[in-house]
């Protein structure tokens, strides 16, 4: 028999794992990435600018709520919504929160929560850009323990009134819709989600300034000082932290995908450094150490996206418990920054220029390596579900 | 008006072409394959026309394995209506392409027939050409700008010397240069209705053309490797250089 042949890119064949739509989706949004949004990474994140036009070409090519069915969305399964968040994080992570936050975070829980008017309000302009979109759960006391929030809906007529402070929310500085998360004090402190608009009495967005992490994307606070919402704003069914948290099970998910695009990029910048780069007489490549970590790299990628694939069909079949989301998260962004900082190692003191982009990704992944759920809460879910122990206390 | 779009699969554009060891052509296993560059932009100058209102129907055909169909998607996911594969799976050389795509053009008549100038994988820049002279139809070839005036095409050219304008009368067939367009990327959206558009598969032998090779393919090697260049010390020994190695002035 013919020795086969073996692919150092794709050692396991991920590309024969997915179906002709899988891969035409993938190629496309690898295409726009690669050639709209590459060329303005180094200057956005140079600079802290989050370009608002880029919501509006990722909505043009579908990008924005692929996996709902209607409202001018694709309806594709969650495979190819994993694909899609791979290679927008290829680029940058910032990218990948703007993308993933209106995708997953705004638009899903309005699809699946909101009143029929909140739908047809929201969504489609939120799918093609038009309308941005932010979640706010976290709060400046309340992070992991989301149950501790401290933001109250209080019941009035027509509505509700809502105050308290939302803290490092992804695209809040210029959101025209705000996903927030609330007690209800007249439903014995229940917490329920509500759809607010900018421009509402009593409603702003400071931005935070001064991030080292996802420069490229904006982040801010919301703060809410007796901002009135009507009725039909609220999501009318979803009560407990059930509701934020399916939310954050699809984001998770495309982080898991996400973060593995960031690797892929760090890993394949620097075994092109360490080829280039003469050192003592012969390429850096040529030395053990290097190769290792090459090695070490490829090995957690190639294994990385086979865990997420599976975790997409368990998705696109129902059968993803939010445990495995929260295993392919952990493991998936630890070992990216794992993977950029070691990359960045390699590019030596090229490697802390931006020029070179692995000093971004490593940046980026701390972030994304905290949020939504650090990897160390996430290994207390996993370890309260295999000793039935909780431990966050 | 109707348009029919020749589409071919080639070696992805990114990819670096590594010859197979037996020396027989270029290895084809495990590589991306996509849409011929020149055929992409040839799908969108269709596309465009369609948009403006100057075609109704744009039909995409492609020559090749099964694989072409996923070539034929993107067309369809670009914009295309249906879709013809003519399926083979060995090489098939410019002139009995251009054999196929007449016997297509018999079965459809379209008014009007774009293709890509030439595939980035055989660089024949034949089969339009070719195609036009069975057809006994009027030809465009490197077009750069393609437009409607009257009932003729006014397609501008881009030759050695600059552009040149040439009017067709139709049915045409024309061939498109780089600068013709910028394709557009397939969206989401247009992905998944692409899945539900009509495409058909024949057989060369549908058409009674005889496929077989005319040419033999000897070798195929890669291009030499390029050797370091040197530095020189002065003006006087860059001169002497030109002059007595280069012998170029």
């Amino acid at each position: 028999m013919k020795r086969a042949e073996f692919d150092w890119q794709d050692p396991l064949h991920l590309d024969s794992q997915l179906t002709e739509d899988e891969r035409m989706i993938r190629d496309s949004a690898r295409q726009y990435c690669q050639d709209k949004l590459m060329p303005r990474v180094l200057e956005a994140a140079r600079h802290e600018h989050f370009d608002r036009d880029i919501m509006r070409e990722m909505g043009e090519m579908g990008l924005l709520g692929p996996t709902i069915d209607g409202y001018g969305c694709a309806g594709v399964n969650y495979v190819s919504y994993g694909l899609i968040a791979r290679e927008v994080e290829r680029v940058d992570s910032g990218y990948r929160s703007a993308c993933s936050v209106q995708s997953s975070l705004v638009m899903y829980p309005i699809y699946a929560f909101g009143t029929d008017a909140v739908k047809d309000k929201f969504l489609p302009g939120l799918g093609t850009g038009e309308l941005v979109g932010c979640f706010g759960l976290t709060e400046p006391d309340a992070g992991s323990d989301p149950a501790s929030m401290k933001t109250r809906a209080k019941k009035v007529d027509g509505g509700y009134r809502l105050s308290g402070t939302k803290m490092w929310i992804t695209n809040s500085p210029i959101a025209d819709v705000f996903v927030v998360w609330a007690k209800d004090t007249s439903e014995d402190n229940a917490i329920r989600g509500f759809v607010l608009e900018k421009g509402m009495d009593g409603l702003s967005a400071p931005k935070i300034e001064g991030k080292m992490s996802l420069r490229a994307s904006i982040t801010g606070e919301i703060v809410m000082d007796d901002v009135f919402v009507p009725e039909e704003n609220a999501f009318p069914d979803m009560r407990g932290l059930k509701g934020p948290f399916m939310c954050l099970n699809n984001a998770r998910y495309g982080i898991a995908w996400g973060a593995m695009g960031a690797a892929e990029f760090c890993w394949h910048a620097a075994r092109n450094y360490a080829m280039e780069r003469i050192i003592f007489g012969r390429p850096l490549a040529a030395t053990q150490l290097i190769q290792k970590k090459l090695a070490d790299m490829q090995t957690e990628i190639t294994l990385g996206l086979q865990g997420a694939l599976q975790l997409g069909r368990m998705k696109d079949n129902g059968t993803a418990a939010p445990e495995a989301i929260s295993l392919m998260k952990r493991n998936n962004c630890g070992k990216a920054l794992d993977i950029a900082r070691v990359s960045r190692d390699i590019h030596g003191g090229n490697g802390i220029a931006d020029e070179y982009h692995v000093i971004r990704h490593a940046m980026n992944l701390e972030a994304v390596n905290t949020y939504e759920g650090t990897h160390d809460i996430h290994a207390l879910i996993l370890g309260r579900a295999q000793t039935g122990i909780p431990a966050f206390g | 008006m109707k348009i029919l779009v020749a589409v071919k699969r080639v070696l992805d554009y990114n990819v670096k072409a590594r010859v197979k060891s037996d020396q027989s052509g270029v290895d084809l296993s495990n590589v991306k394959m996509s849409m011929n560059p020149f055929c992409e932009i040839a799908v969108e100058e269709a596309v465009r026309m369609k948009e403006k209102g100057l075609a109704e129907e744009i039909i995409t055909v492609s020559i090749g394995p099964s694989q072409a169909q996923e070539t034929l998607r993107t067309s369809l996911a670009m914009g295309a209506d249906r879709s013809i594969l003519i399926e083979i799976d060995e090489n098939v050389e410019p002139l009995a392409v251009a054999k196929l795509l007449k016997g297509v053009v018999e079965k459809e008549s379209p008014n009007l027939v774009i293709m890509g100038k030439q595939s980035i994988d055989g660089d024949n820049n034949q089969t339009g050409q070719m195609l036009a002279a069975l057809l006994g139809w009027g030809q465009g070839t490197f077009a750069s700008k393609v437009e409607k005036d009257g009932d003729q095409l006014k397609v501008t050219r881009e030759v050695d010397g600059g552009l040149e304008t040439v009017g067709l009368k139709l049915p045409a067939v024309v061939t498109t240069d780089l600068r013709l367009n910028e394709p557009r990327y397939a969206s989401l959206p247009n992905i998944m209705k692409a899945k539900k558009k009509p495409l058909d598969t024949m057989a060369p032998s549908d058409f009674g053309v005889d496929v077989s090779p005319r040419v033999v393919t000897l070798k195929v090697t890669e291009p030499p490797k390029r050797e370091a260049g040197i530095k020189v010390e002065s003006v006087e020994q860059l001169v002497d250089k030109l002059q007595n190695e280069a012998k170029v002035i």
